[in-house]
């Protein structure tokens, strides 16, 4: 039987692995906004696992901040994705490659 | 006497005030501050001279600030009034002003009038630092004061490249001299601590001995600062070139003044070269042959002026060989009355030069006593001096004074004293040339217009000094007046005479003077006799020292530097520059744009640094 402690980590670390090959390879902007949730939402996981591990309360604080804090970049995430997609007529994001060196 | 500090400072005040307003004051304006600060220096002099002399106290100090300090080596602004720098101050002041009169004349039409007297203001403050410095390093500061005034005004019309030439060769050669005596300085601030000239030779005395090596070697670092400045041989090359400046120019800074900065220099420091036995022969010998080989060189030349830059290396070649025998105060009497004709020669010349429409070519002047008759009489007595005629000019009292002490003192020789001889022959034969060639004869250019009287008041006053300063010493012969080498005595010490003998003297003074007129009869018979074509050519180029300096030094140098094009040294510079230059084209190239590639970026250093930890955790 594997330990939950153990589970609970493996589990983070599949969902963040997820979020970043899908944050890789994909190009529409919006899919990648959603990658990023998903591997802060990985690394909530690993706060409450630890959290309960050690019965401490701050893991679960640190996922409320995380929570807040993916609250506000979603807003602004959007917001940033609607003026690109009035700017550029499309979602890819290696359109808005403009600014290369 | 407290208001000595302004005798430098006005002239500075004077030079900026002319840069900064320059061209606004209009005319009146920068003749007004130009000619003014010098004459209200000239007239501060004479008053603080008078309250000297009735003084009686051996020199004035006045301390102005403190300069600069290193640990316990001070340097202080102080100025100090003593016989030898009242004679130098004297003399600036008082030619100087005369000379910027006449230049409110002579370059009257000039676009640039503001800029020359801007130029010749700061000159006339650089030389008054100069003398009155009560130690070295001021001294040194004035002395590269009036060289970069003397480059500003040699190339003055620097439209012609060849004066700009002639400005930059001066500026080169006299800085070799000017390296030896800054090696000089310090030397003597290695081995004494201070740079206060009274100290300075103070120690000198308890340092060392007569011939030691190291006072040699100062001394003789000195006379080459003063062979450089004052054009002697080797390193006389440059003030007859320097003659492309406006002849004002010539007349006040490489004549009267600035070229006797050596003079100077060495009368300044002649503790330590009496304590150098070898260099002060040395200072004779340079003077004895510079007076000769000048002399020649002058007897050939076709531009008036050059006939008077090759005389005024003659000259100062006379007092070298005055200090070089011990002759202290006569060859500061000889700068005496040497500014005061010499400057009188080239002002007339000048005079000659704007009348003639700037024709400086003897062989196309002539004639001229008819048309210029004011300028042929003070050219005369001027001339009269330079050719030192008995009794009547200045210039015999003070060169005759060197031809006899050459020949009698401790540190002199027959030797000495017959080449002083000899100069003065070729002195009466080149200056009766120059005034047959110029004055009588057949008028070949018609005068242009004649000096008005802001140039012939001067003029006049250098004539009557020029014919009275030599009064201020007689020979044995006639009545033996010492007054001016009895001034100089509490810093110039009297010479040590051998064997004084006035029938000695009697004789030798109707040698030196029928050789001058023998030379004064020879040149006017043969004045149209032809000259060997290529020893003419070898004297008027100087006995062709520009070539040869050419060949040793100024060839391989461009040499080397044409070698040297790519700048080995830079190539390390240019090398960093360009692997900076390569980095950053590669990180450049990574700011593609594409946001997946910054994440992998991003991704990529994370896995590095954590696998950096683990590794380092496991260890």
């Amino acid at each position: 039987m594997i330990n939950p402690t153990t589970a609970g980590l493996i589990l983070a670390g599949i969902l963040f692995i997820l979020g970043l090959i899908s944050m890789l390879i994909r190009r529409n902007i919006i899919f990648m906004l959603v990658s990023v949730e998903i591997m802060l939402n990985a690394a909530g996981l690993a706060f409450i696992v630890a959290a309960s591990k050690w019965g401490q309360p701050e893991g679960q604080v640190m996922f409320m901040f995380i929570l807040a804090m993916a609250a506000a970049e979603v807003s602004v995430g959007l917001a940033l994705i609607l003026q690109l997609y009035h700017q550029l007529k499309t979602l890819d994001s290696d359109e808005a490659s403009r600014m290369r060196g | 006497m407290e208001w000595m500090y302004l005798v430098p400072a006005l002239p500075f005040l004077g030079a900026l005030l002319l840069i900064l307003f320059s061209g606004k004051t209009g005319k009146a304006g920068v003749i007004a501050i130009g000619c003014g600060s010098i004459g209200i220096a000239a007239l501060i002099t004479i008053i603080a001279g008078w309250q000297f002399l009735q003084s009686g106290i051996p020199a004035y100090d006045q301390h102005l600030w403190e300069w600069l300090r290193v640990g316990d080596f001070s340097i202080g602004m102080n100025l100090r009034l003593d016989a030898l720098s009242l004679a130098f101050t004297f003399v600036i002041t008082f030619v100087g002003c005369l000379i910027h009169i006449y230049s409110t004349g002579y370059m009257a039409d000039d676009p640039d009038f503001a800029r020359f007297f801007a130029c010749m203001n700061l000159f006339v403050g650089s030389m008054l630092m100069l003398v009155l410095a009560d130690n070295l390093l001021l001294m040194y500061l004035g002395w590269e004061g009036v060289g970069l005034c003397s480059y500003l005004l040699i190339g003055f019309w620097y439209k012609d490249p060849e004066n700009g030439a002639a400005a930059r060769k001066a500026f080169i050669v006299t800085r070799v001299g000017d390296t030896a005596m800054a090696i000089a300085l310090f030397l003597l601030v290695q081995h004494t601590g201070t740079l206060q000239l009274s100290v300075v030779l103070e120690r000198v005395q308890t340092l060392w001995t007569s011939g030691d090596e190291t006072v040699v070697w100062i001394a003789f670092l000195l006379l080459g600062g003063a062979v450089g400045k004052s054009a002697q041989l080797p390193l006389q090359t440059w003030l007859p070139d320097a003659m492309a400046g406006p002849t004002p120019v010539s007349a006040l800074i490489h004549a009267a003044t600035m070229v006797t900065a050596g003079v100077y220099l060495i009368a300044r420091t002649n503790i330590i070269f009496n304590l150098a036995p070898a260099a002060q022969a040395a200072v004779a010998i340079t003077g004895a042959v510079t007076l000769l080989l000048a002399g020649c060189s002058a007897w050939v030349q076709t531009d008036i002026k050059r006939v008077l830059a090759y005389s005024t290396i003659s000259q100062i070649g006379y007092m070298f060989l005055a200090l070089g025998v011990g002759a202290w105060s006569a060859a500061v009497f000889h700068f005496i009355t040497h500014a005061f004709f010499k400057a009188l020669l080239f002002l007339g010349a000048g005079a000659v030069i704007h009348a003639l429409h700037h024709e400086q070519d003897m062989f196309r002047m002539g004639g001229l006593r008819k048309s210029l008759p004011g300028v042929f009489l003070v050219f005369l007595i001027g001339s009269l001096s330079l050719a030192a005629i008995p009794f009547i000019s200045s210039g015999w009292y003070s060169k005759d004074q060197i031809i006899w002490l050459a020949g009698v003192t401790e540190r002199g020789s027959s030797w000495y004293a017959w080449a002083a001889v000899l100069g003065a022959f070729i002195t009466a034969a080149y200056t009766t040339r120059m005034m047959v060639l110029v004055f009588f004869g057949r008028e070949q250019t018609h005068v242009h217009h004649k000096p008005g009287p802001e140039m012939m008041i001067p003029l006049y006053i250098l004539a009557i000094c020029s014919t009275l300063a030599g009064f201020l010493e007689l020979p044995h012969t006639l009545g033996h007046f010492t007054w001016l080498s009895d001034f100089l005595a509490p810093v110039l010490p009297a010479p040590a005479v051998l064997h004084a003998d006035v029938a000695a003297e009697w004789g030798l003074q109707a040698i030196t003077a029928g050789l001058a007129a023998l030379a004064i009869y020879l040149t006017w018979r043969l004045i149209n006799a032809p000259f060997p074509k290529k020893a003419g050519a070898f004297l008027r180029s100087g006995w062709g020292f520009d070539a040869a300096y050419d060949v040793l030094f100024v060839q391989p140098f461009v040499r080397v530097a044409r070698l040297n094009r790519k700048d080995i040294v830079d190539k390390i510079y240019t090398g960093l520059a360009a692997i900076t230059r390569t980095f950053h084209r590669m990180m450049s190239s990574t700011q593609s744009g594409i946001l997946r590639w910054y994440v992998l970026g991003v991704v990529m250093g994370a896995v590095l640094i954590l696998s950096v930890i683990i590794w380092r955790h496991s260890l």
